[in-house]
């Protein structure tokens, strides 16, 4: 079965332990400026939202890459940039209606989620359990999913 | 590592800012933030020197491990001479500031000398610019913070700032970074104003690295995190009920005290606690806590964030206190709270976001005003000087007006601005000002908390609980229950919890992981990170060694052996409260064996030997 | 069934892939004029400045991938489309018949009427061949001129300076990217060019090139005269349409009339990409966006409905674009330029490059520039083709419009 990170709001903290895990994974330092996921505040309502890619169906990133440099992994589910292949056009950029590609100016290449190649970290270093990675059927996802569907350009017409 | 190894250095008074090493063998010594600030404070200030003169410093500093992922290492501290105490001040923070400091890359920031005029600090990574500030001068924390952010655009940008508290030059006014986070102690935010410095804001993405055994490192980090989450304290406790789960706890065991000290016991304390914070109110069905929250790094997660009721008489005018903010930690609960005698939630929480908006220490201003209270009913203070307020035990109306006067420094705020000491020497009765070394007491009863006793004489920075936390021995059985009520082993205690609370400080943690770590476990982490070898046995002994400096200082500073006391009041006026009735603090039972297991003469000096063995300069 | 795609563009190969996936029986087969496998014209960039090869700039790297999909690439130019017998006429080749047909033949670059034009130094920037071309052309030092500072000329722009061009840069707007950025934006674009040493003349066109020695002469309106080794003419594009002018295919501006469900005036003649007179999804209106992010959206739909026709309706694609001009990184979104009793809501670091600017219609998102953002500029898209409600959050993005992912958040999970 295939799982996808779930993200549960109520139960975040703010610690930015995801944040600093997910640098650490894939940049090998602490630097939550880095990272693939990102907790939002919401000073006033006293609310905190990590948010990052759901590897959506629709997948706008990899459509919109010109030279296929973004590909499903298909054990995973999760859509991956091959850096290599990536000329840094970011056109996935400001493809992806979430916000969760994103160019790194270093490297020249484009960054997101790959779900740590099926262990995501952040969800190991949630101590909250706003992060898990879970059974794609949880509700959590469907309601992130559902915000993509109202970006969709096309509309079944069944 | 992980030292970023630079400092930045800002001569306002030049308006320069330069980069420099930090000192590496000092840093070996002295492990980083309180310890290694104090060793610079030692090595460039005159002790002696006037604390709101140019020639004072203030240090931003941060630890070896703040920046990690170490839980709860985001912190840092601002290390200065204290106005309140003249002696040495450092009071740590969390909130974002600190790690962002370090992820900018730097450990510290020595501010020397005075602005000729109000600047702010910009720092964005190595670039590290001062700028006019003359527009944000006369603004509260809050103003500030929302300018700073306008300006920057980035809403990840971190402010500390001083309020207009400060500028008044009230002495216990608090530097407050993040919104609601404080360097609270000790007047560090009256130093900054002094210095016509406003505000720092940091921007940093250059992120903290450089691990030496990351492997290691991460593994001990992920099994240390496990033992924070299963302890009852820093595991259920904390995360649910905050700091302020202590307040129906001390209570009950009548060490929560009241009334300007004059009570152990404080019949409203259920109304303020943390407790009643989960309680629905009539109002609007909502309770005054929203959430709990974290600091950078923090897998607690003690932080309150809270709501006043709308309708509440404090706010009914003004929307702009009806969103959440940070909420009340037992400390400042218990001294707007218990200590006057106000067992009105809604008012408490609303005096904690004025201490917040305009940067004052909450403890030392509630006990500030409990002691005016006490002054008012013994006649001194009049109606005169309240403008007509009734400022009696219990009024939260009063509680309200003081918290107002003391943000702007306005009429009577100017007195209470004093803190509790000045404040009843002026009015003719110094022995009605609950003081160690000019600073107020927390929460914490010594008639009924023995060890408290001597934590609050002898504490470096005047009356502290988080010099040496000897509550969770005494009364939460952390790391081994002993009996609240006697004397003997206290010295000991007291030491090691000193000793150790310095270490912890120094690595830049949280010293609520106390509850559930001990160095056994903080070791192997900061070994798996930083440089060197990192052992139990070396971190206390680099605590032993930051006390004696710290005591050195304040020595220098022309404090003495005579300074470790406390008022009369605790040693002489016996407990009423069931639980304790009957008790004085026996100081005098503790204080000797203290000082000779520090190595220090009878009368408190540090000795030649004690000098030598933790080779402590000049 | 047997689907006929003409061109082996983005629009062409994602069109044969999702009938591919739609069905795995089908004949696929695309056509497509240029020698080399399908490859992306935005990869060109990246190649004149040696950061790919040509295989890079392939929209599928593997040699295979196409007969692994059992889709068949042709090399050819239609010529002509005969609807009674669904075939479409290959110069110098057969007939390819046809169920259903999908034309995605992209567009291409106008020569602007200047004489001197077809001068052997005087080249586009559109194919690989071009690509060829300018590579060989410039050696550091060349002196070169670009006709044209819209979003093509600005793309290659970087990697002419790159390659180590002296270049000079003439655009007949008041600004850089004038269809694409607002005042603001270009103007700041064009003093970071000045900036870093490419010489930039707005309100200016070119009006002869003549031969001078080994290279030609530029003359300009305004009477400079730039002489350069080598052009590029990125003045505009216009649809490959033209082999079906005379059918019954309704053209408008050149480009082919679709509808909702991408399909043209003919009945089973489909269109996608450049080549589209499609719908825009701020306006509702239509016309040619000439986008790789559009091509791909048409390409999606038109596959879906050449598969079963009437099955995914187009709302219309959002305008977008991104372009990063020798490090400084500009992106607009939708109706950029504001709606009419709309409001905006702007943000100037002119110092630092910054810049943004949001546009409203009641509290909706519309349309957006920015200057100098890498970080969540997607939400743009997520705000304007959700078209959500802001609420009170208007008021503050109005204060802050860096506050988008706060924004999009707070409008989505109160939902
Ligand atoms: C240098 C450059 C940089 C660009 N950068 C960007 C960018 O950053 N972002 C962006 O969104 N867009 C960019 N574009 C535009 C983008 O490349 C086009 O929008 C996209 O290629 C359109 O895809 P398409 O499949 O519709 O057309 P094309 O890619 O043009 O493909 C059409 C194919 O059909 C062929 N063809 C034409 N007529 C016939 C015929 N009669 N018979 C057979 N075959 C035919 C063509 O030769 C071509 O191979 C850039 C373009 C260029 C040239
Ligand atoms: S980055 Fe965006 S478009 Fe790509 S898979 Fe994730 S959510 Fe979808
Ligand atoms: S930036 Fe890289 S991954 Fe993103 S669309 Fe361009 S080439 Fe593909």
């Amino acid at each position: 079965m295939q799982r996808s990170l779930t993200i549960d709001p109520e139960k975040c903290t703010g610690c930015l332990q995801c944040e600093m895990a997910c640098s650490f994974e894939n940049e090998g330092n602490f630097n939550p400026a880095k990272s693939r996921i990102k907790v939002f505040t919401f000073h006033e309502e006293g609310r905190f939202v990590p948010y990052t890619c759901t590897q959506c169906d629709e997948a706008w990133c990899m459509q919109a890459c010109p030279v296929d440099a973004i590909k499903m992994n298909f054990t995973t589910g999760a859509m991956e940039v091959n850096e290599q292949t990536c000329v840094g056009c970011k056109v996935c950029t400001i493809a992806c209606p979430f916000g969760t590609v994103n160019y790194n100016v270093d490297t020249g290449k484009v960054v997101k989620c790959d779900l740590c190649g099926g262990d995501p970290a952040c969800a190991t270093a949630c101590p909250t359990q706003a992060i898990t990675y879970v059974d794609a059927s949880a509700t959590g996802l469907d309601k992130m999913r559902a915000w993509a569907s109202k970006t969709d350009n096309a509309q079944a017409t069944t | 590592m992980t030292w970023t190894k630079k400092v930045l250095r800002v001569n306002l008074t030049e308006g320069s800012v330069n980069e420099e090493p930090l000192n590496m063998d000092w840093a070996a010594e002295y492990i980083g933030q309180r310890g290694l600030a104090t060793r610079y404070m030692v090595a460039e200030t005159d002790p002696d020197c006037d604390a709101l003169g140019p020639d004072n410093k203030l240090i931003f500093a941060t630890g070896p491990l703040t920046g990690t992922a170490v839980s709860t290492a985001g912190r840092y501290s601002v290390i200065t001479k204290s106005p309140l105490t003249g002696a040495i001040a450092c009071s740590n923070s969390g909130g974002f500031l600190g790690a962002e400091l370090k992820s900018a890359g730097w450990d510290m920031i020595i501010f020397e000398g005075k602005s000729p005029s109000p600047v702010m600090l910009n720092i964005i990574n190595e670039n590290a610019e001062l700028v006019p500030a003359d527009d944000l001068w006369g603004k509260s924390v809050w103003e500030t913070d929302k300018l700073i952010h306008e300006k920057s655009g980035d809403p990840q940008t971190r402010v500390a700032a001083v309020g207009r508290s400060a500028e008044a030059g009230c002495l216990y006014s608090a530097i407050i970074n993040d919104l609601h986070r404080a360097a609270g102690r000790s007047g560090v935010g009256t130093v900054m104003a002094s210095k016509n410095l406003k505000a720092v804001a940091v921007r940093g993405t250059r992120g903290v690295g450089n691990i030496k055994d990351p492997a290691r490192f991460m593994k001990s980090v992920a099994e240390e995190k496990q033992v924070l989450a299963e302890n009852a304290v820093t595991g259920q406790g904390l995360p649910a009920l905050g700091t302020q789960v202590l307040m129906n706890v001390i209570n009950e065991i009548g060490a929560l005290p009241a009334k300007n000290m004059q009570l152990s016991q404080f019949e409203g304390a259920h109304n303020i606690s943390g407790e009643a914070m989960l309680e629905p109110r009539k109002s609007d069905g909502k309770p005054n806590l929203t959430t709990n929250a974290a600091c950078f790094g923090c897998t607690i997660a003690c932080g309150r964030i809270s709501t006043v009721d709308r309708t509440h008489f404090s706010i009914e005018n003004k929307p702009e206190y009806w969103g959440n903010s940070g909420g009340l930690e037992y400390e400042a609960a218990w001294a707007m709270g218990a200590d006057t005698g106000v067992d009105d939630l809604d008012a408490v929480t609303y005096v904690n976001f004025v201490c917040n908006e305009d940067g004052m220490d909450p403890i030392s201003f509630g006990a500030t005003v409990a002691a005016a209270m006490e002054l008012y009913e013994k006649g001194v203070i009049t109606k005169e000087q309240t403008d007509g307020v009734e400022l009696k035990f219990g009024s939260a109306e009063a509680l309200v007006w003081c918290a107002e006067r003391v943000a702007t420094g306005e009429g009577f705020g100017a007195d209470l601005g004093l803190g509790s000491k000045r404040l009843c020497e002026k009015y003719g009765h110094p022995e009605l000002s609950m003081t160690v070394k000019g600073q107020e007491f927390p929460a914490y009863d010594p008639r009924g908390i023995q060890g408290m006793g001597l934590t609050y004489a002898t504490s470096n920075r005047g009356a502290c609980h988080l010099r040496s936390y000897t509550v969770a021995s005494e009364v939460l059985g952390i790391p081994e229950k002993t009996d609240p009520a006697v004397t003997e082993g206290k010295a000991g205690l007291v030491k090691a919890f000193q000793d150790a609370t310095a270490a912890v400080d120094s690595m830049g943690l949280c010293v609520f992981t106390t509850f559930a770590w001990t160095l056994d476990n903080m070791a192997p982490q900061m070994d798996a990170a930083c440089e060197g070898d990192w052992t139990v046995d070396r971190l206390v002994e680099a605590g032993e060694r930051i006390w004696n400096l710290e005591r050195d200082y304040n020595i220098k500073a022309g404090l003495s052996g005579a300074d470790d006391n406390l008022p009369e009041r605790l040693l002489k006026e016996a407990s009423k409260a069931a639980p304790t009735e009957g008790q004085v603090c026996n100081l005098d039972q503790m204080l000797p064996e203290y000082y000779q297991l520090r190595g220090w003469t009878a009368d408190g000096q540090v000795t030649d030997e004690v000098r030598q063995k933790f080779s402590l300069p000049g | 069934m047997k689907h006929l795609i003409i061109g082996a563009g983005p629009a062409g190969v994602v069109a044969a892939e999702t009938l591919r996936k739609l069905d795995e029986n089908a004949s696929i087969t695309i056509l497509g004029d240029e020698p080399e496998p399908p490859y992306s014209r935005m990869a060109i960039p990246y190649l004149l400045i040696d950061n790919i090869d040509e295989q890079g700039t392939y929209l599928r790297k593997d040699q295979d991938y196409f007969k692994r999909q059992n889709i068949d690439v042709v090399v050819g130019r239609a010529e002509s489309l005969d609807p009674v017998n669904k075939t479409v006429k290959v110069a110098e080749g057969d007939s390819l018949p046809y169920d259903k047909l999908l034309v995605a033949t992209g567009s291409r670059p106008i020569k602007p009427p200047v004489p001197g034009i077809d001068h052997e130094k005087v080249t586009s920037c559109w194919t690989l061949e071009d690509a060829r071309k300018i590579t060989s052309g410039i050696q550091q030092g060349t002196p070169v001129v670009l006709i044209g500072a819209g979003f093509i000329g600005c793309i290659i722009l970087e990697a002419l300076v790159s390659a180590g061009a002296d270049l000079t840069v003439v655009e007949m707007g008041n600004r850089m990217v004038p269809r694409m950025l607002d005042e603001k934006c270009g103007s700041m674009l064009e003093a970071w060019c000045q900036n870093k040493g490419v010489n930039v003349m707005t309100s200016t066109t070119v009006t002869a090139i003549e031969p001078k020695g080994d290279g030609v002469l530029v003359k300009t309106s305004d009477g400079n005269e730039v002489e350069a080794e080598l052009v590029i003419s990125a003045a505009g594009v216009k649809p490959n349409a033209d082999f079906l002018e005379g059918s019954d295919v309704k053209l408008v501006d050149g480009g082919i009339e679709i509808d909702e469900f991408m399909q043209s005036s003919m009945d089973g003649v489909y269109a996608a990409g450049d080549v589209a007179y499609g719908r825009d999804f701020s306006t509702g209106e239509f016309g040619i966006q000439a986008i790789q992010p559009t091509a791909v959206d048409h390409a999606r739909l038109a596959a879906n409905n050449m598969h079963k026709h009437g099955s995914i309706r187009h709302r219309g694609s959002v305008l977008m674009n991104v372009l990063d001009t020798m490090g400084l990184i500009s992106a607009s979104y939708g109706q950029w330029e504001g709606v009419e009793g709309g409001d905006s809501a702007e943000l100037l670091d002119e110092n630092n490059f910054r810049y943004i600017q949001l546009q409203f219609d009641q509290d909706r998102l519309v349309g957006a520039n920015t200057l100098g953002m890498t970080q969540h500029v997607g939400v743009l898209r997520g705000l304007i083709q959700g078209k959500f409600h802001l609420g009170h959050w208007k008021q503050k993005l109005m204060n802050n419009p860096l506050l988008l992912m706060e924004a999009y958040l707070a409008a989505t999970q109160a939902s």
